[in-house]
């Protein structure tokens, strides 16, 4: 029966010996030692050959022949930045990246655009108008995200010829866009399953139809999901090869086709420097948007989850 | 009140199966039917162009008897065994260290995950670069005084394939980990609390109570990085071109290269096949386990 | 005499935000306390510094007379049950009892032997065998206490082991926790924002709020005499009914709007003159008259009447203000009805408006 004084019993005077307040904490426990040793360690093999490629794409030549890849320059020099984008060359022409660049610009747009809009529309119907079957095919959709793509790699050919699309622009994005399906409409079915459906309930007790309830509705609601998408389809595009090796005519190849035959088909001397900021050069669009997007192409990738 | 007549079946929900009709297309046409096609046409001796001449199980047979094809089994099978490990694992090991309340948490994650925003060649190229025996990590530690000091994987016929699992791992291990890290997160702070007031130490309850109970993201992961392995082309394009000679060679590779270049299909496609099949055999097995026996529960 | 647990100057503070302040706290070997209160109080807070599960910022935690502020929870000889149960998903309900005490090398028929005597507590013997996945949710709370129960441990944490539970589940359970304290006699500290569990199940309970003991009291005490105006709102269903006015002629009325009540009776005793204060009159302690009775009665006007099977409750509005009364259900009224409502003072409470106590 204890009195009801808001505070309870007061302090015993005696008994206040021993541990009060916070736990002391050493900073170089053990446990931090293991934990942020072991993130530094691979944290270093992931940066080293950014460090590389950015120290040797700075070099002069003679400073590069004359050995350590891991110390920076002693002068720094951007012309081997300016002879990748302009000069090197593919052993067709000697016009530098900069022709592969604007063709992976080229394919990108299209693609993404493409790619984008029928599989969000896809998976709007997956998710809101089911029909009959609508599963089976998506299944198989998914499958075919799994299974190799060499396996469809001449069937491809065939259509595209039939089309008169092989070895054009458009023939590659419908490539990408068919490619780029299982995933993207995952990634669309997935999230538009989160929205209730109440809302499209009532939106179709309003009198809207398939096409407007997706226009007006659901795709204004939808921005972080297409970000995400663009994040994973510009990445999966600007990075491809095969179907950039396979489905285009030389003049057509994207920056990736062209950094490979720029460093590998080169006889004679090789102008390491040259090839490391060719590199940097192609890998720069899609550093740039992971380090701007940040936490959103953690989300892409995660919900993506297969590359390439 | 007027009779209405039931509309037609097809008819319904006309508007979806009309935007549906590219997934639909892409799925039966371009999936389903382009694979079974290369797969029928495994079994023709087409050369520059498909050929309907049935010879049976020639290709596979000349496959299988083809040096080149079988070190590229041979490179994937080495490649994919260590590369599924130390994935794992690597990527495993992180996200526990990534999961500990750990500050930079966001730093270290932009620095792990970078690496899997590039291309394939763009990774093969510069670990070609680091690797490389003049300049890179073997003159290095050779100037730092080890002057006998040798690594040089990329010209050296038997060691060739963990050249390219170094630029591998450095690639996919970030994405593995964040997934590995997701899955931790997904686990009911409650049950670390509960081992906690039992007494279990920390490195037992990652063992025994969150590893078991993490196996779904296990499996998935596994799914992702097979069917990944598999498909591997540019990285060794750009690394190593396949060579020294025909050491580092894969089946992507060999299906491009006769398919694209040797002018001979029919053994493309036995290879695509190949390929195909290998990968089923994981799928087909997850894909039970997965939804199978919901459907049958 | 030696608490079971006792906490002095307990303080924790996230950065600067202090999320519990100074609390002391003293339960006694054998009791059942209820912390309760609403989400963000800092109950589970608090429940969970008790366990060692959370680093205090300030003061003490000494239980069974040992000082276990920087002991590890499991050193600290106390049980631990989980909302959400939190147990280990692929071992069998016995490797999930059992799994704590292999790890402290407790010698196999020990183990057993506890093992088997929590199954036959928590009757759940029939269930040692299966999986978690396998069991019903209240199987899987028994379960929770039963790991708790295997620890031979004096004192047991529940930290609102039953919200995950239906009504009916919740109700069979509580009587279950209740039946267990008086068999096991054990200590234990309960957190819920379920006043029914608290008031049926606590010896004392301790009314939380922003990080801070409001009241500890037993629960007719808190019930009767609420030391605060969020005591007194957040115990009770329906809850108190509030009138504010002042007192006035030394403290010998309350008067509010043209009302005035006799506060003779009132149980604090003589209350001083002050200006503004509020009236809380608990819903059963009201009665309806037809007829005024000056300095006992209010005058109002029925609005809604809500028969609930044994009683009804009924709403009427005095001079702006609603309130409810709580009558026997044939006792149906239309609204717009005049009627004064009977005043008991003597089970009323009287608040100071600006510093919310009880006067």
């Amino acid at each position: 029966m204890a009195d009801a004084t808001l505070a309870g019993n007061t302090a015993r005077s005696d008994a206040m010996a021993g541990p009060r307040g916070a736990k002391p904490r050493r900073i170089l426990s053990g446990r931090n030692i293991m934990i942020y040793g072991t993130l530094i360690v691979f944290s270093l093999y992931y940066l080293l050959p950014l460090w590389v490629m950015v120290m040797t794409s700075l070099k002069g030549m003679p400073e590069v022949r004359l050995g350590n890849i891991f110390a920076p320059p002693v002068e720094i020099t951007f012309q081997p930045w300016v002879k990748a984008w302009a000069e090197a060359c593919t052993g067709l022409n000697c016009d530098g990246l900069s022709r592969g660049f604007w063709n992976s610009v080229r394919i990108l747009i299209p693609s993404v655009i493409l790619s984008i809009a029928v599989a969000s529309v896809n998976g709007y119907a997956l998710t809101f108008w089911k029909f009959k079957g609508a599963d089976t095919f998506f299944t198989i959709l998914i499958f075919g995200a799994f299974i190799p793509y060499q396996i469809m790699l001449y069937p491809i050919v065939i259509l595209l010829r039939e089309m008169g699309l092989y070895g054009t622009l458009w023939g590659l994005v419908l490539v990408h866009t068919v490619f780029g399906m299982p995933i993207l409409t995952l990634l669309f079915r997935n999230y538009f399953s989160t929205i209730p459906e109440e809302l499209f309930k009532a939106a179709r007790v309003d009198g809207a139809g398939f096409w407007s309830i997706y226009a007006r509705i659901l795709m204004p609601m939808s921005l972080p999901i297409f970000v995400v998408a663009i994040i994973l389809q510009v990445t999966g595009i600007w990075n491809d090869f095969l179907f950039g090796v396979v489905y285009t005519k030389p003049d057509l190849y994207p920056m990736t086709v062209q950094l490979n035959n720029i460093v590998n088909s080169v006889q004679g001397v090789k102008e390491y420097n040259v090839n490391m900021a060719a590199t940097l050069l192609t890998g720069l669009v899609p550093l740039i948007i992971y380090f701007v997007s940040g936490k959103l192409f953690v989300r892409g990738i995660a919900a993506g989850a297969v590359k390439g | 009140m007027a009779a209405q007549t039931r509309p037609n079946r097809i008819l319904r929900n006309l508007n979806s199966k009309i935007a549906a009709i590219p997934m639909v297309l892409t799925a039966l046409v371009v999936f389903l039917g382009g694979t079974l096609w290369t797969v029928l046409y495994s079994f023709t001796d087409s050369k520059l162009l498909p050929r309907e001449r049935f010879v049976g199980f020639d290709q596979y047979e000349r496959l299988w008897t083809n040096s080149r094809w079988l070190i590229s089994i041979e490179n994937l099978m080495v490649f994919g065994f260590f590369s599924l490990i130390f994935t794992l694992v690597i990527g495993f090991l992180l996200a526990v260290a990534m999961d500990q309340k750990i500050r930079y948490e966001d730093t270290f994650r932009t620095i792990m995950l970078y690496p899997f925003a590039l291309s394939f060649v763009v990774t093969g190229l510069v670990w070609q670069w680091i690797l490389n025996p003049q300049f890179g990590v073997q003159s290095i530690i050779r100037g730092l005084g080890w002057t006998s000091f040798t690594f040089d994987p990329l010209n050296n016929q038997d060691i060739v394939i963990y050249g390219l699992l170094i630029a591998g791992l450095w690639q996919g291990t970030g994405f593995v980990m964040c997934l590995m890290l997701a899955g931790l997160r997904g686990i009911d702070e409650d049950i670390w609390k509960a081992a906690k007031v039992d007494g279990i130490p920390t490195w037992k309850t990652y063992y025994k109570i969150i590893i078991p109970m993490m196996r779904p993201v296990f499996i998935t992961t596994l799914v992702i990085i097979a069917s990944g392995i598999i498909r591997l082309y540019d990285l060794v394009v750009a690394q190593t071109s396949g060579g020294p000679g025909n050491a580092s060679q894969v089946p992507a590779m060999y299906v491009y290269d006769y398919m694209f270049q040797a002018q001979n299909l029919g053994q493309g496609f036995a290879a695509s096949t190949m390929m195909l099949l290998s990968v089923l055999v994981v799928l087909i097995p997850w894909a039970y386990l997965e939804f199978g026996s919901k459907k049958h529960g | 005499m030696q608490h079971s647990i006792s906490v002095k100057d307990l303080t924790l503070k996230f950065g600067t935000a202090a999320v519990l302040k100074n609390l002391n706290i003293d339960v006694a070997e054998g009791e059942f306390v209820v912390l309760l209160g609403p989400s963000g109080c800092g109950k589970s807070t608090l429940l969970n510094c008790l366990a060692g599960l959370l680093d205090i910022t300030d003061g003490q935690i000494w239980i069974k007379g040992k000082n276990v502020t920087w002991a590890e929870p499991s050193e600290r000889g106390i049980g631990m049950v989980f909302q959400s149960y939190a147990l280990y998903p692929q071992m069998t309900v016995r490797g999930n009892l059992s799994f704590g005490l292999k790890n402290a090398k407790v010698p196999k028929p020990e183990i057993d032997k506890r093992v088997a005597r929590a199954a036959e507590i928590l009757q759940i013997e029939p269930l040692l065998d299966r999986k978690p996945g396998a069991l019903s949710g209240g199987q899987r709370q028994r379960v929770a206490i039963g790991r708790a129960l295997v620890r031979d441990v004096d004192v047991f944490l529940f930290d609102e082991p039953l919200s995950n539970l239906d009504a009916k589940l919740r109700s069979e359970l509580r009587v279950e926790i209740k039946r267990l304290h008086s068999r096991l006699n054990n200590t234990m500290v309960y957190v819920t924002h379920d006043q029914i569990e608290a008031l049926t199940l606590a010896d004392r309970i301790a009314v939380m709020r922003g990080g801070i003991i409001q009241q500890l009291d037993a629960p007719q005490t808190i019930y009767n005499r609420p030391l605060n105006l969020f005591v007194a709102g957040f115990i009770g269903s329906p809850s108190m009914n509030f009138l504010h006015g002042s007192t006035v002629e030394n403290g010998r009325y309350f008067q509010f709007s043209d009302t005035k009540i006799d506060l003779v009776d009132y149980e604090g005793g003589a209350v001083m003159e002050r200006h503004k204060a509020i009236l809380g009159l608990r819903p059963e302690h009201l009665t309806i008259h037809h007829q005024a009775e000056p300095g006992h009665t209010i005058p109002a006007v029925v609005e809604i009447d809500e028969p609930m099977g044994a009683d009804s409750l009924i709403w009427l509005v005095a001079n702006g203000v609603q309130m409810s009364v709580r009558v026997p259900v044939e006792h149906r009224l239309r609204p717009g009805t005049e009627v004064h409502l009977k005043v008991d003072i003597a089970k009323a409470s009287i608040f100071d408006t600006g510093t919310e106590q009880r006067v």
